[in-house]
């Protein structure tokens, strides 16, 4: 039968399977493929707790979310055009998000009676109708290999465990796609396994055949190349991104870079990353629990080292008490939380945003400090940055907030000319004269910092209040709002050393949606498509959580409607209600997951027609 | 370049510690170690004579004043670093041991002292310690132990003795205290020591026998408490019943105590009892000799403070040269540092592809 092809804008693809069956993997793969081949790319690994839970259950499904498009794209996508499934559970939970006459492919292998059984069908949904809305291309994937491997002495259950690159042939054959790079990879990771690579590269080749023979699949679809920027790129998750801008940070400031930390989910890749940049002079501890892991990196701040921590919600609430130390001791510590669904251990590997008012507002006392939010993978590096430049000229604990998508999901990343990062070179004091602690900086108010070593310079420094301007614990009342109202402005006067907040779209108008950290990708994807289709908003993206922009007021000033979309309950909506006072609308979502653009666009469509 | 720990890689430091011109750690004295900041300690307290003993102590190091630095958490011990014109960082309650271990690690240039209490140490800093002692992590810990938690006035401790009133215990304690010997023995802490606030002379060589090992020094202070718990200690510290109550570990000596050093240790199966010399059977040749290099012989006499029999130890019970974690991680860093490493390659990562 002839094929034909055809041309499309977007595609998403999502690989379903038990969570040993490497759908991680898989997904990871095409991903760097297509991003390689110029694809804009953005995925969305989305796994359960259970590090390998019980075959074929409900529960235990592994996916991983690719979404490719002919031009730049900022979410994981909206419904599923592709699925490839490894058994019956993988196809039940996701059917729901699959788009209607979309592909599912899958391996008959996982309908046995035992799996039918574990996803809860009555009957077996391959031959009763229940997926005649779809396109669907079923492969017994155990047969075709057994075949194309016969007599190669591969044990039974290595042969099973090429499914998941067989797969990722034919999707790259649906894509009509060119793989060397997937073979190169295979080389590479199975080259001491001569067996094992030959018969993955089989699997492979197979894979992308099958997709050629079989009757069901009668189109390819083609995403052509993004324009993209000139330059060098790579792919990059945001916990990746957050390790390499902490190490560019420590060069920028001359300060050697400390990771205090203990290991929790979606956080732990930052570490790992960190622990092996020995050659970049990385000083790490995996500290015996989340307060050793912040208490740590205050100690190596104190020290003069760019002192981080990384953590998730449970574990910032840990941190709060130390946080407070830092903001008192007026330390530059950068604090790292990559946000997931609470509260308690809650759904510890999905995302959300509910940290917001704990970073700005959860401590103790009054001690306010700067919180940055990430809004895409590759943000992660300029973000670490950006926090590291105003802990160190304001001598202030930064929060920077990511989440479980960004941190983990993936974008191609257009690598910055690191030699043109403009440095900010940290000034310890060494003069004893006129040296004390608590003395400031009459612009940054910043206090002076000497390092512990530095002759003639003794001096304590601690929790206890201390005297403005000078040295002694102090306990004296007035003193204690002078220092506060300073610790106050000090902070919210970086307001004046970050951008203006930018709005995409007409600068003012009816409907202006406010997003934060990794809602930026959906909100802009659907204000491109409304824009095209002549339905009219605007946006404005804050990375800036604390102080926020000095120009925000303005900005929705010009607005007749604020919409503020978040993965929580309205945090940030409070905030800015109370701030500018004025009633706003929230859109807010508590599954896991992400926004779509399809969400934004029916919750702005709805006010257009409400007006 | 000073460096603590004998690291074989002292390249990563912040590039003004490099270039600082030390004064010298020749010729100071006990004063040069007093802050200006008035002491206010209760009258009688013993740690007023601590911290006579650890500013004498610390001026005979041959150190550079400023290569000091104290770190406390919170508590009465924990006022300390104001009271000493060094470095000091007044950390929060129990965490004191991990602020100093990210200093140590950033800085194994300073020669570090963690003063803490029974509560801040054993209780709310509890993990910390143990994870301090197996890391072997170059620190100096002094834990002065009043039995008692006094700067919230008065209630038990997790040294506290079964049976003992306080306001938290008005009938009577009824968890047993942790002997803080044996669990930073247990925790595997390569120096462990004990003295009192009432021998200022012995005191001090212990502080300074807890600076010269390399690695995590505990040092548990027998402590008064003159408000919350006096005289809790007293059958050990008084001069009157201490030659009785304890008996002082020497290494390479026989281990002999009382009034007249006529009493020794001596082992019975695997359990240590007390002899007589006089009683006509027993010699000297019968006595254990101390070695402070034997963590056998540190649990066994870390063990007898359970044994109302037996003399409280005080003095070194171990002092066993390991690798500290400093040594460790600053020679991994050696292997892999290069202070020219191109950032640009990190950056890219193994699959980068160019776009034209």
């Amino acid at each position: 039968m002839a094929k034909t092809q055809r041309k499309i804008d977007e595609l998403t693809i999502r690989f379903a399977g038990d969570s040993g069956d490497g759908m991680q993997l898989v997904g990871t793969q095409l991903s760097i493929l297509c991003g390689k081949y110029g694809n804009g790319v953005n995925t969305f690994p989305d796994y359960p707790a259970e590090i390998r839970a019980p075959e074929g259950t409900l529960y235990g499904v592994s996916a991983y979310q690719v979404n490719l498009g002919n031009h730049p794209v900022f979410t994981h996508g909206n419904k599923i055009d592709v699925l490839v499934a490894m058994n019956a559970s993988s196809v039940k939970v996701n059917l729901p998000n699959v788009r209607e006459g979309g592909i599912i492919i899958v391996d008959t292998n996982g309908f046995t009676d035992k799996y039918l059984t574990l996803a809860e069908y009555p009957s077996n949904p391959l031959e009763d109708g229940t997926y005649s809305k779809y396109n669907m291309v079923k492969i017994d994937i155990k047969g075709v290999m057994e075949k194309e491997l016969a007599g190669s002495g591969l044990s039974p259950k290595n042969l099973v465990r090429t499914k998941n690159i067989f797969s990722l042939g034919v999707v790259y054959w649906l894509l009509n796609q060119k793989y060397d790079i997937t073979l190169k990879w295979l080389e590479k990771k199975f080259g001491k396994k001569p067996d094992v690579l030959d018969a993955n590269v089989k699997a492979l080749d197979r894979g992308f055949k099958y997709g050629e023979e079989c009757s069901e699949l009668t189109e390819q679809l083609i995403v052509s190349p993004a324009d993209r920027q000139k330059g060098h790129y790579r792919n990059i998750t945001g916990n990746e991104a957050a390790a390499l801008g902490l190490v560019t940070a420590s060069r920028l400031a001359h300060m050697p870079l400390f990771l205090g930390s203990y290991p929790i989910t979606p956080a732990t890749e930052i570490l790992h990353f960190l622990s092996g940049f020995k050659r970049y002079g990385v000083r790490h501890l995996q500290a015996e629990d989340e307060i050793g892991g912040i208490c740590s990196a205050i100690g190596a701040a104190f020290g003069g080292n760019l002192a981080c921590t990384t953590t998730s919600g449970p574990g910032l609430s840990l941190k709060i008490e130390a946080i407070g130390y830092a903001v008192i001791t007026e330390l530059p510590l950068i604090i790292i939380d990559v946000q997931r669904a609470g509260p308690s251990t809650g759904i510890p590997t999905k995302m959300e945003q509910g940290d917001l008012l704990q970073a700005i507002y959860g401590r103790h006392g009054e001690a306010p400090l700067p919180v940055l939010a990430a809004r895409s993978c590759a943000d992660c590096y300029d973000i670490c940055i950006e926090a590291a430049r105003i802990a160190t000229k304001y001598m202030t604990p930064v929060m920077v907030l990511t989440d479980g998508y960004i941190a983990q999901g993936t974008e191609p990343w257009r690598l910055p000319d690191v030699d043109k990062l403009p440095a900010f070179h940290k000034q310890f004091v060494t003069n004893p004269e006129g040296f004390e602690p608590y003395k400031r900086d009459p612009e940054t108010l910043a206090r002076m910092w000497a390092l512990p070593g530095t002759p003639g310079m003794e001096h304590r420094i601690g929790g206890l209040e201390k005297q403005n301007n000078g040295n002694a614990v102090s306990s004296d009342g007035m003193n204690h709002q002078v220092m506060s109202e300073i610790r106050d402005r000090k902070i919210s006067q970086i307001a004046n050393d970050i951008p203006l907040l930018e709005v995409e779209g007409s600068q003012n108008g009816d409907i202006l949606v406010v997003c934060w950290g990794s809602t930026y990708g959906a909100v802009k994807t659907a204000h491109t498509k409304m824009t095209k289709e002549g339905k009219t908003f605007s946006f404005a993206h804050l990375r800036y959580m604390n102080p926020l922009p000095r120009n925000l007021g303005e900005v929705l000033g010009n607005f007749k409607r604020i919409l503020v979309p978040e993965v929580n309950l309205g945090q940030l909506k409070f905030i800015l209600q109370s701030k500018f006072t004025r009633p706003m609308e929230g859109l807010n979502k508590m599954q896991g997951i992400p926004f779509k653009e399809s969400e934004i666009e029916a919750k702005v469509l709805e006010l257009i027609n409400n007006k | 370049m000073i460096d603590i720990d004998n690291t074989p890689n002292t390249a990563l430091y912040p590039e003004i510690v490099t270039k600082m011109n030390h004064t010298s750690g020749e010729n100071l004295e006990a004063k040069d170690f007093k802050s200006a900041t008035a002491v206010r300690w209760c009258p009688g307290c013993g740690n007023f004579s601590i911290l006579a003993q650890l500013q004498k102590a610390l001026s005979e190091m041959g150190i550079p004043r400023e290569k000091f630095a104290i770190v406390s958490g919170i508590g009465c011990s924990s006022r300390f670093p104001y009271y000493m014109n060094t470095y000091g960082f007044h950390t929060i309650h129990g965490r004191a041991i991990a602020m100093a271990t990210g200093l140590r690690m950033a800085r194994p240039d300073l020669s570090i002292w963690v003063p803490t209490g029974d509560g801040d140490c054993l209780s709310i800093g509890g993990n910390h310690f143990i994870h301090a002692c197996r890391r072997n992590m170059n620190l100096n810990i002094l834990m002065f132990n009043n039995e008692i938690y006094s700067l919230t006035k008065g209630q038990q401790s997790p040294t506290s003795r079964v049976g003992q009133k306080t306001k938290s215990s008005p009938l009577g304690v009824i968890d047993d205290p942790f002997e803080p010997a044996t669990l930073a023995l247990g925790a595997g802490a390569t120096f462990v020591a004990r003295g009192m606030d009432a021998d200022p002379k012995n005191l001090k060589e212990l502080f300074k026998a807890a600076h010269s090992h390399l690695g995590t020094s505990f040092v548990e202070v027998y402590t008064n408490c003159v408000i919350f718990n006096d005289g809790a200690l007293k059958s050990f510290t008084d001069k009157e019943t201490r030659k009785e109550h304890t008996i002082w570990l020497e290494h390479g000596k026989p281990l002999l105590f009382g009034e007249n050093m006529d009493k020794g240790i001596k082992m019975d199966g695997a359990r240590p009892r007390v002899v007589s010399l006089n009683d006509g059977k027993h010699s000297i040749d019968d006595v254990l000799v101390h070695n402070n290099e034997d963590s056998y012989m540190a649990f066994l006499l870390a063990n007898m403070s359970y044994d109302p029999t037996m003399p409280r130890p005080m003095g070194i019970f171990l002092d066993l040269k390991l690798d500290t974690y400093i040594q460790r991680s600053e020679k991994q860093l050696a292997m892999y540092y290069d202070p020219h490493a191109d950032l640009h390659t990190l950056l890219k990562g193994e699959d980068s592809w160019e776009v034209n």
